[in-house]
């Protein structure tokens, strides 16, 4: 009786962990293209001369990165992601790493989540300061010379956070603090895929740190990829 | 020790002074039309309060090489002439001086602050913000667009606030990271601070004027060499004050022609 | 009747508890000792700040072993921030400032000795003297907060220009907490100077000694009471402007902050206010300030030197003639710190006058001291060298006064070396050797017991050398236009410099390692020091009249009566070659 008991509960886990394994491998894809409609802002060329260490790095100059676009109307730079529907996610240990290069961020954009470290690497030869625009979590401005080493941070709460680099004025770029593990930012095609979704009702969420938000809901039933798009207005100016 | 003291203060005097006996002191060259005034004025300064440095230091320690730990029961004695001779010394030696620099110095002063610019001197507006200088020029129209504080947006490069949708004059407007300019040109600065205070400096110019928030101030100049010179700011913005910089590119006339062409096919 | 009932009333008994007689003390005496006592932590503090700013300016990338224990934030790895450099200066200027060069000569020295030179029995209101120093006590720890806060000390330099100080952390670290703490600090600092200063012209005017005119009074006295004169006038208009500064940051008024400023990107919700007021309200403060830490040096080295060279000044009238007119001409000349600042410049040349004519009764004092060296017996002690120092140190800061008087020059060296080597000549080191002067001149006095001379001599050469070494080149690399206020110097330019920022950063840490030989020998001396006779340096002055360290009343309760002026030397005394202020005997000139 007890050993009938203890196998039928030891089979009961394996089903639940299998399942829950199919869950995790397979489960449902929502992926798509993210493009634009109208004329967007040239992207304009950014002057570094004030910084000759970074300058000398560019043969050609860099160009401003706030409208990213690709072939085909692609939009990149664009955070899509599961806004209602999923469960919050525990934070992994791995750390986001956001590196200054050339005085340009690298990522531009960077999505990570709640809480997870995000590890902050100065590649120049110049001390950049860095400093989140955050207006639900805790803002904050440190500099980091050239030679020291990178630095953690971590922030509690779901926000887009501009970053900027007072001491290089064209510096920017975004956090996406985001509360699962469900997102993707879109790449130079526009494409993005988000897989791994329990089957369950989604609102997904396109964020373009100029063209603004997007929502689409989703229904996941099984083991199937949705194809959803996203498409923002662009202005010249 | 009262020796020992006379030695070491005439041997500091000494050195200390060496350099601008010798003229031996490092100063960058003077690239503007009005500088060679306030170099005048300095050197000026520097033999009048170089000879007051070393007359006062070397006296001083002759007096206490002098009259320092003499013998028990030696004489006290006061200077000829007592009071009276040092405030009527004074008077002479520090009241000429304060009148001659006083009234002289005047002149290299009126050189930048009391001549208006020429009226066909080019206009540049500096706009200074924490932590990097940028320069607007009217473009082909020649004329500036309005500033919008609430739309600047300087990741796209937006630094002064311009509204090209909605304002035409401003979307010809050239901005760049360097102050060009023509050679043997005079030129309009018009000043402009975006937040703090900061400061407009350039060695070789003889400028230094600071951007003070709210009140947009003007500076004219005339660079008489071409190069590259170093635009810094001195009035303390905060933790990049350091590194605010920029470059004033002096060109020639048909350089400083294609700059604006290359520039305005930027825009 | 009514006599005995006045005398009645000033009689206070000695305090009888720990507390009373030791902290919360009325007596000027213990009150004076405090002020100094809180100096000497804000010197080693302000020159230990000033060792990690030279360090990181000489070897920018070199970690300091424990400096990411003060502040993570500041020094990630022990290398320096560009803010923590700022907060490090603008800490270094405030305490200096603030704390060393008003609280030592004027509050410490002047509390102590003021009263007992005129023959009074302690200060006309030693309640409000008592409040003075607590109130800048608690100025002080919440400066010092501002090390341990997550925002850092602030980073807008002691003369915290509007709107940087203004805005709040949008402007950067430590312009948050760190600059609130400032204001809050200089403000309840205001308050302390005010109570001060009101406290030393009414003592100074009621409460003299039978016979002591105000022209018998020391120099010394004098120099404490102009300077208590300025800084009443003068910390009255810092406290309301920093009173302004604080509503503005946060009380969202605009007194400083005009319209349109973006910070960070953020548009700030102000509009009306002027940068420029705030400069004219602190410079009309931080002029001032300059002769309000001067002065009384001045005074105590006439004291010394006099002491020293057995004979009175050529003319002490003129001596203290001419610390009226500068104090008098100090209100004229603020002008002088914004030439390039925006201000009309026609009013440049109005301040350029009164400020080029300062240069005369300063000179007519420096003239008086060198002539009365003549035919002197001057005796070389630890006092009378740091005396002759402050007379150098005057001298040579002075002679650079002549070029930053001068708009037109002061367009090329305004913000460079070129000033900082000016200002830490004339006002703070010149003034420290004041201070150090009357020290080891009065120590004896202060604590019963002599310092050791031959490690005071020691401490004079080191210092006296060693701050032309740091100071002299600071000329040079301004005229040179080296930019001051940099955390590091990032310019093509300044590369040919930098072995003289060397040079100069191993003479600062070898000459701050001199001050150490002070402060054991103050420590040591307080303890184990040779007991100290009544009158040491056979000096005239009252101070001298009363026994070493000075009863709780100063004059065991006996009303000096004064016959002479202050300085009688160079006589047939019946104690030697000098005469008491006190002493009844006549005046014999040999």
């Amino acid at each position: 009786m007890r050993a009938k008991l203890v196998s039928m509960t030891a089979a009961a886990a394996l089903i639940f962990a299998a399942a829950l394994l199919h869950a995790r491998a397979g489960g449902g894809t929502v992926s798509g293209k993210v493009t634009y409609e109208g004329t967007p802002a040239k992207p304009k060329p950014i002057d570094m001369s004030k910084e000759p260490s970074c300058a000398k790095q560019h043969p050609t100059p860099v160009m401003t990165e706030t409208v990213v676009t690709g072939p085909n109307n692609s939009l990149e730079n664009v955070v899509v992601y599961i806004s209602a529907g999923a469960p919050d996610d525990a934070a992994p240990s791995q750390a986001a790493t956001f590196d200054q290069k050339g005085c340009q961020y690298i990522p531009h954009v960077l999505a990570f989540q709640v809480n997870q470290p995000l590890k902050v690497v100065n590649d120049d030869q110049t001390s950049h300061n860095i400093h989140p625009l955050a207006k639900i979590n805790h803002e904050w401005n440190k500099s980091q010379p050239p030679g020291t080493p990178p630095f953690s941070e971590k922030f509690g709460k779901s926000e887009f956070i501009p970053v900027k680099c007072n001491i290089h004025p064209w510096m920017h770029g975004n956090f996406a603090v985001l509360k699962n593990s469900h997102y993707a930012v879109s790449g130079g095609d526009g494409s993005f895929s988000l897989p791994n979704l329990p089957p369950g009702k989604y609102t997904v969420t396109a964020w373009h740190e100029s063209y603004g938000e997007q929502t689409q809901e989703v229904t996941i039933t099984g083991n199937e990829t949705k194809a959803v798009s996203f498409i923002f207005k662009a202005k010249p100016y | 020790m009262g020796k020992l003291f006379g030695v070491i203060l005439t041997i500091i005097a000494l050195v200390s002074a060496y350099p601008i006996v010798t003229h031996k002191y490092v100063q960058p060259e003077d690239i503007s039309t009005h500088g060679h005034a306030i170099d005048e004025q300095l050197s000026d300064t520097m033999a009048e309060s170089g000879f007051a440095f070393l007359g006062s230091q070397l006296l001083l320690a002759f007096f206490v090489w002098k009259f320092s730990e003499r013998k028990a029961g030696a004489k006290i004695s006061n200077i000829p002439g007592g009071a009276k001779l040092m405030v009527v010394a004074a008077f002479i030696l520090i009241g000429t001086e304060v009148l001659a620099l006083g009234v002289l110095g005047q002149k290299a002063w009126a050189n930048v602050y009391f001549t208006a610019p020429k009226p066909d001197a080019m206009q540049v507006q500096a706009q200074a913000g924490q932590f990097a200088f940028y320069f607007r020029y009217s473009g082909p129209d020649g004329k500036f667009g309005a500033i919008h504080p609430d739309k600047i947006d300087e990741g796209n490069q937006n630094f002064f606030g311009l509204d090209p949708a909605n304002d035409v004059e401003s979307r010809d407007d050239i901005v760049s990271g360097e102050l060009a300019i023509p050679v043997n040109r005079e030129i309009q600065l018009l000043m402009h601070a975006k937040d703090v205070g900061h400061s407009f400096y350039v060695r070789e110019l003889r400028i230094q004027q600071d951007f003070v928030p709210g009140l947009d101030l003007s500076v004219h100049f005339t660079a008489t060499k071409t190069g590259k010179y170093e635009i810094v700011c001195t009035q303390l913005c905060g933790l990049g004050h350091y590194n605010m910089k920029a470059y004033l590119n002096v060109l020639s006339q048909e350089d400083f022609e294609k700059w604006t062409k290359q520039k305005i096919s930027e825009q | 009747m009514a006599e005995a009932s006045v005398q009645q009333a000033h009689v206070h008994a000695p305090p009888e508890s720990f507390i009373r007689k030791n902290v919360f003390s009325l007596d000027h005496k213990t009150i004076g000792k405090q002020y100094y006592g809180l100096a000497l932590v804000a010197v080693f503090t302000g020159m230990a700040l000033s060792w990690l700013m030279r360090f990181h300016l000489a070897w920018p990338n070199a970690k300091i072993a424990g400096l990411e224990l003060l502040s993570k934030a500041g020094a990630p790895g022990g290398v320096i921030t560009p803010e923590y450099y700022l907060s490090l200066l603008t800490m270094h200027g405030t305490l200096m400032v603030f704390f060393v060069l008003t609280n030592a000569p004027f509050a410490g020295f002047g509390n102590y000795f003021l009263p007992i030179q005129i023959g009074a029995e302690d200060m006309a209101f030693p309640r409000f003297n008592m409040m003075s120093f607590w109130v800048t006590f608690v100025a002080f720890l919440v400066l010092f907060t501002a090390f341990f806060i997550p925002d850092g000390p602030p980073t807008s330099g002691w003369t915290a220009y509007a709107p940087l100080s203004a805005v709040g952390s949008d402007a950067g670290p430590g312009l948050g907490w760190g600059q609130n703490l400032w204001a809050i600090s200089i403000s309840l600092f205001c308050i302390g100077q005010l109570l001060g200063s009101l406290n030393f012209i009414s003592t100074t005017l009621d409460l003299r000694a039978k016979g002591m005119t105000l022209m018998r009074m020391p120099i010394c006295t004098w120099a404490w009471f102009i300077t208590s004169c300025i800084g009443l006038l003068a910390f009255a208009v810092l406290l309301p402007a920093c009173l302004l500064l604080i509503l503005d940051r946060m009380a969202g008024t605009s007194f400083f902050i005009p319209a349109g400023l973006v910070l960070s990107d953020r548009l700030q919700n102000h509009a009306g206010g002027s940068p420029l007021l705030w400069q004219h309200l602190f410079w009309f403060f931080g002029h001032p300030e300059v002769y309000i830490a001067i002065l009384p040096a001045m005074g105590i080295v006439s004291h010394v030197l006099i002491t020293s060279m057995r004979k009175p000044l050529l003319s002490a009238k003129v001596i203290i003639y001419s610390m009226m007119s500068i104090g008098f001409l100090s209100w004229m000349v603020w002008g002088h710190h914004m030439f390039v600042s925006g201000m009309n410049p026609f009013s440049s040349l109005l301040f350029s006058f009164p400020t080029l004519t300062i240069t005369i009764p300063a000179t007519i004092m420096t003239l008086i001291w060198l002539g009365s060296l003549y035919g002197a017996n001057l005796q070389i002690t630890s006092a009378s060298l740091f005396a002759l120092g402050f007379v150098s140190m005057f001298v040579s800061g002075g002679v650079s006064g002549f070029f930053l008087a001068q708009p037109s020059i002061d367009i090329y060296l305004h913000a460079t070396y070129f000033v900082v080597g000016h200002f830490h000549m004339v006002m703070g080191v010149a003034a420290i050797f004041g201070i150090l002067s009357g020290t080891y001149f009065w120590f004896p006095k202060m604590s019963g017991r002599m310092m050791n001379e031959t490690l005071g001599k020691l401490h004079f050469w080191i210092t006296f050398v060693g701050t032309y070494c740091i100071f002299m080149p600071f000329h040079y690399l301004g005229m040179a236009g080296n930019v001051r206020r940099y955390s590091s110097f990032v310019d093509d330019f300044m590369a040919p410099l930098l072995p003289l920022h060397k040079f100069i950063t191993i003479a600062a840490l070898i000459t701050g390692a001199g001050q150490f030989i002070f402060l054991y020998n103050l420590i040591h001396s307080r303890f184990r020091g040779k007991p100290a006779p009544q009158n040491p340096w056979n000096g005239t002055s009252l101070e001298w009249s009363i026994p070493s360290p000075p009863p709780w009343n100063n004059f065991g309760g006996k009303h000096p009566v004064v016959y002479h002026d202050s300085y009688q030397y160079g006589l047939k005394g019946s104690k030697g070659d000098y005469v008491m202020q006190d002493s009844p005997e006549q005046i014999v000139t040999e």
